[in-house]
């Protein structure tokens, strides 16, 4: 499916493909998801879920593993900053 | 899903509850595209016309009483009741610290096999791919079919262990094509054994990675980093339900039943065998749970020759002492609390360190740092207690609050 859908990252508006998880938007965007407890930016690791290192607010709720997460059109995300 | 199939074939009313967005765990993650593909699509259709009821990007986290789970989706939560009840939650990639572990494009093998599935462009990328284990040559081939760039495969496990593994695949003929299929996929890319991770280096992100071989080191140049240490079960729900563990995996009969009657368990939380083996226990486990018996006894025979893939892999890929000294002083080891190794070094056991450090406390509750740290302090963990899966507040305090959730119970309940 070529389907492109629209979200916003940080306020950047990315186009991906239909299927692109969030984790995968963020990335595409240059941006990391968190910041460790001791200032590290944090990107996915485990890619499944589990880890929790791509952790980013999207629509305003907090704490979403984005790389659960199918990009749906005009959602908003925002990373730790 | 081959427990759903099998269990709504036999007539009974079938319900998956399942963390990922869509079905299939990780090895079908993302669809179609290679060989595997083809068991993907079929049980994905037997799914379809069973009639099973899907309950996608929700995940189960604590168990008020015998028959009921409380599951957490992204909007809501939901009372699921069930009479039987089958897990089938896989395994994770282990992980182990090394300095540098913790830079953007640093992931697991699969973990980074998963983004790429979700969208992650690799075309061009250069990507070193290290750990241990036969997912390190899947996902090789995977991303070089993708059009990534791979200067090295560095195995940690000895030549001659992977002799043995070829050997021992020699009764297996579809491994042996699986095998030979891999190979022409690689052809090319080099493969080294006895080889692992020292350093990852980069300043925001990756920017190379320094890796041991043949004792001398060696410096590459890569974008990202595909790191992970062959597989770990995910127990803890099983843990939760009072199933009982043996040597790490969960206890099951020959008809894949737990020590808890009503609750069976399927694939790796079993026993680490891969695609092969969780197909055929699925099965069986579905049979037993609907009252298919004599059907399920008659894949004990296929059964019990992907067990032994599974004791071979077990085997082969047994991570090796040298390995206990990846880790610097000041290596992170719990991601989410930021805990250096030398902190844990003065721990001694995992509950002193939980206590002293706060490793293992985070959102992961030691998913991550956990098999680490066993490997190597040799730390058992804790028994695990609810929520097993971190909840939101808001979602506890409405099922403690008293009248019945809206969204509770989906379609009658769950066998």
């Amino acid at each position: 499916m070529l389907d492109q859908v629209r979200v916003t990252v940080n306020g950047a508006s990315i186009s991906v493909p239909s299927g692109t998880t969030v984790a995968v938007a963020v990335t595409i965007a240059g941006q990391a998801c968190r910041t460790s407890v001791s200032g590290e930016r944090r990107g996915p690791l485990c890619g499944m879920g589990i880890c929790f290192e791509c952790r980013v607010a999207i629509d305003g709720r907090p704490h979403c593993r984005s790389c659960q997460i199918l990009c749906e059109p005009g959602m908003e995300v925002t990373t730790d900053e | 899903m081959a427990a759903a199939v099998r269990a709504a074939e036999c007539g009974v009313h079938v319900g998956i509850v399942d963390d990922n967005p869509t079905l299939g765990g990780q090895i079908w993650r993302g669809g179609p595209e290679d060989g595997r593909s083809r068991d993907a699509g079929r049980w994905s259709e037997l799914l379809r016309t069973a009639g099973v009821t899907k309950l996608s990007g929700k995940r189960i986290f604590d168990q008020p009483d015998r028959g009921i789970v409380l599951a957490e989706g992204n909007d809501d939560v939901s009372e699921l009741r069930y009479q039987n009840l089958i897990l089938a939650t896989g395994a994770r990639e282990r992980f182990l610290p090394f300095p540098g572990w913790t830079l953007s494009n640093v992931m697991g093998a699969g973990g980074l096999q998963a983004m790429v599935k979700c969208g992650l462009p690799i075309r061009g990328k250069r990507v070193v791919i290290a750990g241990t284990g036969p997912l390190l040559l899947a996902v090789a081939a995977y991303l070089r079919k993708n059009g990534a760039e791979i200067p090295m495969i560095c195995e940690q496990t000895s030549w001659s262990s992977l002799a043995g593994f070829s050997l021992a695949l020699l009764s297996q003929p579809a491994k042996i094509a699986q095998g030979l299929q891999l190979k022409r996929e690689l052809s090319g890319v080099p493969f080294v054994a006895n080889s692992w991770p020292l350093a990852a280096h980069g300043r925001q992100i990756l920017e190379s990675v320094t890796v041991s071989r043949g004792g001398k080191s060696e410096t590459i140049l890569c974008d990202y980093l595909a790191c992970g240490f062959h597989l770990v079960p995910n127990i803890e729900l099983a843990q939760l339900l009072g199933c009982h563990v043996n040597g790490g995996y969960v206890r099951v009969d020959d008809l894949q039943r737990t020590t808890v009657k009503e609750v069976f368990c399927a694939g790796e939380p079993t026993g680490i065998g891969g695609v092969d083996s969780a197909l055929i226990e699925g099965q069986i486990a579905g049979l037993a749970a609907a009252g298919g018996t004599a059907e399920a006894q008659r894949l004990f025979g296929k059964r019990e020759k992907a067990r032994r893939f599974a004791r071979t892999l077990d085997r082969t890929f047994r991570l090796r002492p040298e390995l206990t000294k990846l880790p610097s002083a000041d290596t992170l080891v719990c991601r989410c609390e930021d805990v250096p190794y030398s902190h844990l070094q003065q721990q001694t056991s995992w509950r002193a360190a939980k206590l002293h450090t706060r490793c293992g406390m985070g959102p992961c509750q030691g998913r991550v740092c956990g098999p680490a740290t066993q490997f190597f302090f040799k730390w058992t963990p804790d028994s695990v207690r609810p929520p097993v899966f971190p909840a939101r507040i808001g979602d506890l305090a409405s099922i403690i609050g008293g009248p019945e959730p809206e969204n509770s119970t989906v379609g009658g309940g769950l066998e």
